[in-house]
């Protein structure tokens, strides 16, 4: 099981609190009416599914209920950052070769 | 190739076993094939034997970057069935049942299909209504499926606590009897056998590192730990990584892959007849030839390549596993594993042509594929020889997120597969 830290909480806890919510930094067309099928089909449906570093939403949903935003490694499953909603999407390198 | 035989068994017994042929060969690598297939599981091996089969290409190579079989294939639990949903899903797991019934002789292999009844428990009203719903749908369409009550399921099953104060308490089930389980490895082991012996390469701990492509966009061949090896044709089929390997040419694609796990218990006396799923509490479980348990679980809910998954995940269907079965609570497990499936957003499969020409995606079968084997093998060699999808294919194209025609399996099969 994984612990994840909320950064609204300020605390790791059981991953039974949290919900996975999806990749992450994935904005909605701000002219959605307009954008042609094969655009929204990208936004929509598509996922970038990297073996390696991962950009992931979470929800402390038996907690605070907030929706925040991980950096993860999908080989080793560690979590190398979490951070609130709305900040920038860390650099990612920043996490190479730091023994994920 | 000697063909397998009472015959031959009898003159092995004679002669002390020394006369086994090895299943297939191990060649390096030609520089060129007509088509490489990405990924030795039971799809991969499988529409190589059918390419060569069916449409007369022999001189493939199957790229295997661990040893074929190695992947879900010989992880999974091995549940074959065919009453799903929708036209498409029917179309395509019904054909590979079909396969399934004949294809240890069309092999020439034993792969153990058991057509021992996959029974699908109903606990209340909404499963009641789906299921029927399903039962309906599949005899319209000429699929086996039907409708029991409480006490019917228990005959079929014995080991079943059908009380009415049990915990997950039973209303009826859902009953395919031509559905059952195969032998997970026999399977890849049986294709390619007859792969090999149509000339077909396996080329085992060879990993693909990347898609070389030509000045006019269409592939040329792929990068791999044993050099470069040119074809104008290639086929994906590598389930947990196909996001990976189709990054290599710059398609993307709706997959996410997460890990789903499995487990088996010590050996026990035939005691388990059938297979039973239940959706609504997570477990499905038969038990092996070899006598284990085998019992699967539902999938973690992040993306993951570890081929590991959370422990909370498995007590949870053991505790619904206790439930059902309470005979079952003093069974020791033995062994759990994961894999890593490849889940679309419509728990539907993609068979597709892609942008790139001459590459060709068998990919999303996620959580439940292994029944789909020999109908989905069949199919994508008939793409990749063709170029187009056969009929039985034609609603699994990548199209479908653009014009929004989804097979949403996902809401009408709830979760498990
Ligand atoms: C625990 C578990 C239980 C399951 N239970 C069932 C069930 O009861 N019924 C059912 O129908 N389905 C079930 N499934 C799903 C089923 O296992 C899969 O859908 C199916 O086996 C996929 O077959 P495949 O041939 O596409 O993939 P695989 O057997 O995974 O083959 C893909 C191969 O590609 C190789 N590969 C990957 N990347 C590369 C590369 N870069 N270069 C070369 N090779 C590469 C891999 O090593 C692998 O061997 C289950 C899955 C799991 C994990």
């Amino acid at each position: 099981m994984l612990l994840i830290h909320c950064p609204y909480c300020g605390e790791a806890r059981s991953e039974l609190e949290f919900a996975g919510a999806g990749e992450a930094h994935i904005a909605r067309p701000e002219n959605i009416t307009e954008v042609s099928d094969e655009d929204f089909a990208q936004y929509f449906f598509m996922r970038t599914n990297p073996k390696g570093i991962h950009y992931e939403r979470w929800r402390h949903i038996h907690g605070c209920g907030r929706f925040f935003n991980a950096v993860r490694d999908t080989v080793s499953d560690r979590f190398l950052k979490t951070y609130k909603t709305g900040e920038p999407k860390p650099d990612r390198a920043e996490f190479e070769g730091e023994g994920r | 190739m000697r063909k397998y035989s009472v015959f031959a068994l009898a003159r092995e017994a004679m002669r002390h076993h020394s006369g086994w042929e090895k299943h297939w060969t191990s060649p390096e690598p030609k520089s060129e094939y007509d088509v490489i297939i990405i990924g030795g599981g039971g799809h991969g091996m499988g529409a190589a034997y059918y390419l060569a089969k069916e449409h007369g290409i022999t001189n493939i190579a199957v790229i295997e970057k661990g040893w074929i079989g190695g992947g879900n294939t010989g992880r999974n639990t091995t549940i074959v069935r065919s009453n799903y949903l929708y036209d498409e899903s029917m179309d395509i797991y019904e054909h590979s049942l079909k396969l399934w019934e004949g294809l240890a002789l069309d092999l020439n292999y034993n792969v153990m299909y058991s057509p021992r009844g996959v029974m699908m428990l109903s606990h209340n009203e909404h499963d009641r209504q789906t299921f029927k719903r399903h039962v309906h749908a599949n005899r319209l369409y000429g699929i086996d499926n039907e409708w029991l009550t409480p006490e019917a399921a228990k005959e079929y099953c014995p080991p079943l606590d059908i009380a009415a104060t049990a915990r997950y308490p039973i209303n009826g089930a859902a009953l395919q009897r031509r559905a059952g389980t195969a032998r997970h490895d026999a399977v890849v082991w049986g294709y390619g056998r007859a792969a090999s012996d149509r000339g077909i390469h396996i080329i085992q701990n060879c990993e693909v590192k990347g898609i070389r492509r030509g000045p006019d966009g269409a592939v040329s061949g792929v990068e791999t730990s044993k050099g470069f090896i040119g074809a104008k044709k290639i086929g994906v089929s590598a389930s947990g990584h196909n996001s990976v390997v189709m990054a290599m040419a710059d398609v993307s694609l709706p997959l996410e892959s997460q890990p789903l796990q499995a487990l088996v218990s010590e050996p026990l006396k035939p005691i388990f007849p059938c297979v039973v799923m239940s959706n609504t509490v997570h477990a499905y479980i038969s038990q092996s030839d070899k006598g284990e348990l085998v019992i699967g679980a539902g999938t973690d809910q992040y993306n993951s390549y570890s081929q590991t998954g959370g422990l909370q995940i498995v007590t949870h269907t053991l505790d619904a596993i206790c439930e059902l079965f309470p005979i079952f609570r003093r069974v020791k497990m033995m062994r759990q594993w994961g894999g890593i499936t490849d889940n679309t957003p419509d728990r539907s499969p993609i068979q597709s042509i892609t942008p790139v020409p001459g590459l060709f995606v068998n990919c999303g079968w996620g959580t439940g594929g292994f029944k789909a084997t020999p109908g989905s093998a069949h199919l994508f060699a008939h793409l990749i020889a063709k170029g187009e999808p056969h009929k039985l294919a034609a609603g699994l194209t990548l199209d479908r997120y653009r014009t929004g025609r989804l097979i949403d399996e996902a809401a009408a099969a709830a979760v498990a597969h």
